[in-house]
């Protein structure tokens, strides 16, 4: 029998189309078909300034978006040779492990979700919402924040976390009891969320981890061994998920990693089980890269932007008053700037594995070729080999331990 | 009233009928008596369920549907508005389907949920057939419900919907044999198959109730019961996230009502069947002797509110496995039933055996 799974699929995760030829429930050959996010976001880039492109990143990988960003923005700064401030490398990776949590949990609810155990979404989200809230106080969006610019990041934290409003449904005792970890700052929000975390993730596991239902439905689905799941490109925790260490934060580390304490998680036995816990734990980690990031920032103000007005805007008071400050800003909204010629790889340990940009410069304001490495291309590439002789209720969990995300897959 | 003081009574109202007209009335008010309520609690479980299942997501469950705007019975009208909207809906008959059968299997799947109920009683007397063989017409009709099921997934002429359908035949043979086995230890620690009897033999206090001495047998029951009503972690034939909505995928409007009609009156069902013949049905827990206590006696007596209250409470526990557990994979539901349930029901069918021939009280030294 042949099944056409997708597009419009509850487990589809976006646009998956996949054309499953079947003996019974049993997969004999999966064919996914891609191709139906397609928004020809490199080509796009080619024809727009570099710093207008920024926001086309976040919307790569629209479940981790400051870190598409991130690696495009570090390619910039590589050809062009600039270092952002230490301060801004700090709150980069803050957000980098911000979102990595949040993609994480989004990854578990839906993962949750496909398997059946609808209640982790819904704990998850709770979570998620916390981070959102993060996202939006410091870029005024809670999504496709566009945050990350070369020579920094747009703009400092702020002193003050917004807080909920008395409105028609909600009284001002329920407001008071919303707003009580928001009195302060973002950090000592975000310092409160580090701290209960922990204890939320023990509850996914309750839920989860020991209980039957979900070890019979994840273990042994989907195992890809370490030499195959080398072979197959994989990155990030569907590498280390089979036994391999590898992980950018350590073997390359970009900004200011290679100062903070963490591990790096690997499974044993490479199925779905061993991804999932890997996940988990990467969620810990995130946690107390986090905190460490938070307890340098309070420590070290500074800026967050270098002071290049090439490269950045401007203050907007000496805007009013010097006119090459005025001069600055028109050229660089307008015509932006040039990047030297030459050609950069930049990499980032994406939450869903290693996420590149390939940039190639003509010397122009606009990017000569830009070319993305997407983590899960890789990863859904593998789908005939691991879900081959499963059942059609293991394709779902295979496309869950997967986690993949259209908007990367299809650019 | 007493049920037979409320026979008498109608009696002399409709003397003027012929006695044969009259006995078809008498049993078509009886049956109107136990379908109308039976529908209005199908219809406010879904309210229970979205509420119960939201509370144990944080979250608030429907609360905007209200009657006269008043703010307290926010989402009491929920099943209201939902049942009008269903109502209105064009039934769609896919293409290629086969129509008799796709519009003939909603009513398959609901009827037996329904027929199951004449036989349940609801007090000493309070029954609507008093038949001796009421075991096996309920284990019967309970089976007959997956007919729609399949007959729907077949007809749809769709591969999800025809998956769903051979999913749910898989499940029913390897649940049904361990579910009738664990009837059988019923039958043997009560020696009868008339439901009323069954739940007079556990008379006592909860101890002598049936759950403990066939307490495997009641896990087992009540498991492949969840299974039965095709509901989380055993909702295979469903399977949202693997095979859409299966069976029903292609159904609309009153097709799927009703789908979703005989779900929650399957689950009323096995929670009502659960409470007769493991919990003393309309028993009270508390000693008989707070019976006779004035203005509240008749509340902590024996009576249906206590029917009701059990059964209240196996529809809590089936809302809490859906929002607590993963679904299963079809074989290893299967992999259960054929496996572990077979064999500890045979297994305990001895031991209840033994303990009935060796009259061991407190459950079986009356016989």
């Amino acid at each position: 029998m042949t099944l056409n799974f997708g597009p419009q699929h509850p487990a589809a995760h976006g646009v998956l189309r996949l054309v499953l030829e079947m003996d019974g429930e049993v997969i004999e050959r999966a064919d996914p078909h891609i191709g139906l996010l397609h928004r020809a976001t490199e080509k796009l880039a080619e024809s727009k300034p570099f710093n207008q492109s920024i926001g086309y990143m976040d919307r790569l990988d629209y479940v981790s978006m400051m870190c598409n960003e991130h690696a495009y923005v570090l390619a910039i700064e590589r050809l062009l040779g600039v270092t952002p401030p230490v301060r801004a490398q700090y709150i980069r990776v803050m957000f980098d492990e911000i979102t990595r949590v949040l993609n994480h949990l989004m990854w578990l609810g839906a993962h949750g979700l496909d398997i059946g155990a609808m209640t982790v979404f819904l704990y998850c989200f709770r979570e998620r919402e916390d981070l959102m809230d993060c996202y939006e106080a410091v870029s005024g969006t809670r999504m496709h924040a566009t945050y990350y610019r070369p020579g920094g990041v747009y703009r400092d934290l702020p002193d003050r976390m917004p807080q909920y409003q008395v409105t028609k449904w909600r009284s001002e005792k329920e407001a008071h009891a919303l707003n009580q970890n928001r009195t302060g700052s973002m950090l000592d929000f975000i310092d409160d969320f580090v701290t209960r975390f922990p204890a939320c993730v023990d509850e996914y596991e309750t839920l989860l981890t020991d209980n039957r239902i979900w070890k019979q439905r994840t273990v042994d689905i989907g195992i890809v061994t370490p030499a195959r799941a080398l072979a197959l490109g994989f990155t990030g925790p569907m590498l280390r998920g089979s036994g391999i260490a590898w992980d950018l934060r350590k073997k390359q580390p970009y900004e200011i990693y290679a100062d903070l304490d963490f591990d790096i998680p690997v499974g044993v036995n490479g199925d779905c089980y061993d991804r999932y816990l890997v996940r988990i734990e990467e969620m810990r980690q995130s946690a107390r890269l986090i905190k460490q990031c938070v307890n340098w920032l309070r420590a070290n103000p500074g800026p967050v932007m270098i002071d290049d007005h090439k490269l950045t805007p401007p203050n907007r008071g000496d805007m009013k008053g010097d006119m090459e400050s005025l001069i600055h800003h028109f050229k660089l909204f307008t015509e932006g700037y040039c990047v030297p010629a030459g050609e950069v790889y930049a990499a980032v340990e994406h939450p869903k594995g290693e996420f590149g940009i390939y940039l190639v410069s003509d010397g122009a304001n606009k990017p000569y070729r830009l070319k993305a490495r997407a983590p899960g291309f890789a990863h859904l590439s593998a789908m005939n080999e691991m879900v081959a002789g499963h059942m059609l209720a293991d394709v779902v969990a295979v496309i869950g331990t997967m986690d993949v995300v259209f908007g990367e897959i299809d650019r | 009233m007493h049920p037979s003081a409320a026979t008498e009574l109608l009696h002399h109202i409709l003397d003027f009928l012929p006695s044969p007209v009259f006995a078809v009335t008498l049993i078509l008010l009886k049956i109107g008596l136990i379908v109308l309520p039976l529908m209005g609690a199908v219809a406010y479980l879904t309210l229970v369920e979205r509420k119960v299942i939201g509370y144990m997501q944080v979250r608030l469950g429907p609360n905007r549907v209200t009657f006269f705007g008043i703010k307290i019975l926010g989402g009491f009208g929920q099943p209201i508005a939902d049942a009008l909207k269903l109502l209105t809906k064009e039934i769609i008959v896919p293409t290629g389907a086969s129509t008799f059968l796709f519009l003939v299997a909603p009513i398959v799947a609901l009827v037996p949920a329904l027929a199951a109920w004449a036989v349940v009683p609801f007090g000493g007397e309070l029954v609507l057939s008093n038949i001796n063989a009421g075991l096996l017409y309920v284990l019967a009709l309970t089976s007959l419900g997956v007919y729609g099921i399949i007959i729907a997934g077949w007809a749809s002429n769709s591969k999800y919907a025809f998956l769903g359908a051979m999913r749910s035949a898989a499940q029913i043979v390897s649940y049904e044999i361990a579910m009738g086995f664990a009837l059988v230890g019923v039958l043997i620690a009560s020696h009868s198959l008339n439901l009323g009897q069954i739940v007079e033999a556990q008379r006592g206090n909860v101890f002598t109730w049936f759950w403990l001495p066939l307490f495997p047998l009641f896990l087992i029951y009540f498991i492949s019961g969840v299974a039965e009503t095709n509901r989380a972690p055993f909702d295979v034939s469903e399977g949202e996230s693997e095979i859409v909505a299966g069976f029903h995928v292609e159904y609309a409007g009153m097709g799927f009502a009703l789908f979703f009609l005989a779900e929650y009156a399957n689950m009323i069902l096995i929670s009502a069947l659960t409470s007769v013949m493991f919990f003393g049905g309309w028993m009270s827990p508390l000693p008989a002797s707070l019976a006779i206590t004035p203005v509240i006696g008749t509340l902590l007596g024996d009576g249906i509110h206590w029917f009701v209250f059990k059964i209240f409470f196996f529809l809590f526990c089936f809302l809490w496995f859906r929002a607590t557990f993963p679904r299963y994979r079809y074989d290893q539901i299967m992999r259960l039933g054929w496996k572990v349930f077979l064999p500890i029901t045979i297994v305990w069918l001895v031991v209840v055996a033994t303990l009935v021939i060796l009259h061991v009280p407190p459950w079986f030294d009356a016989t």
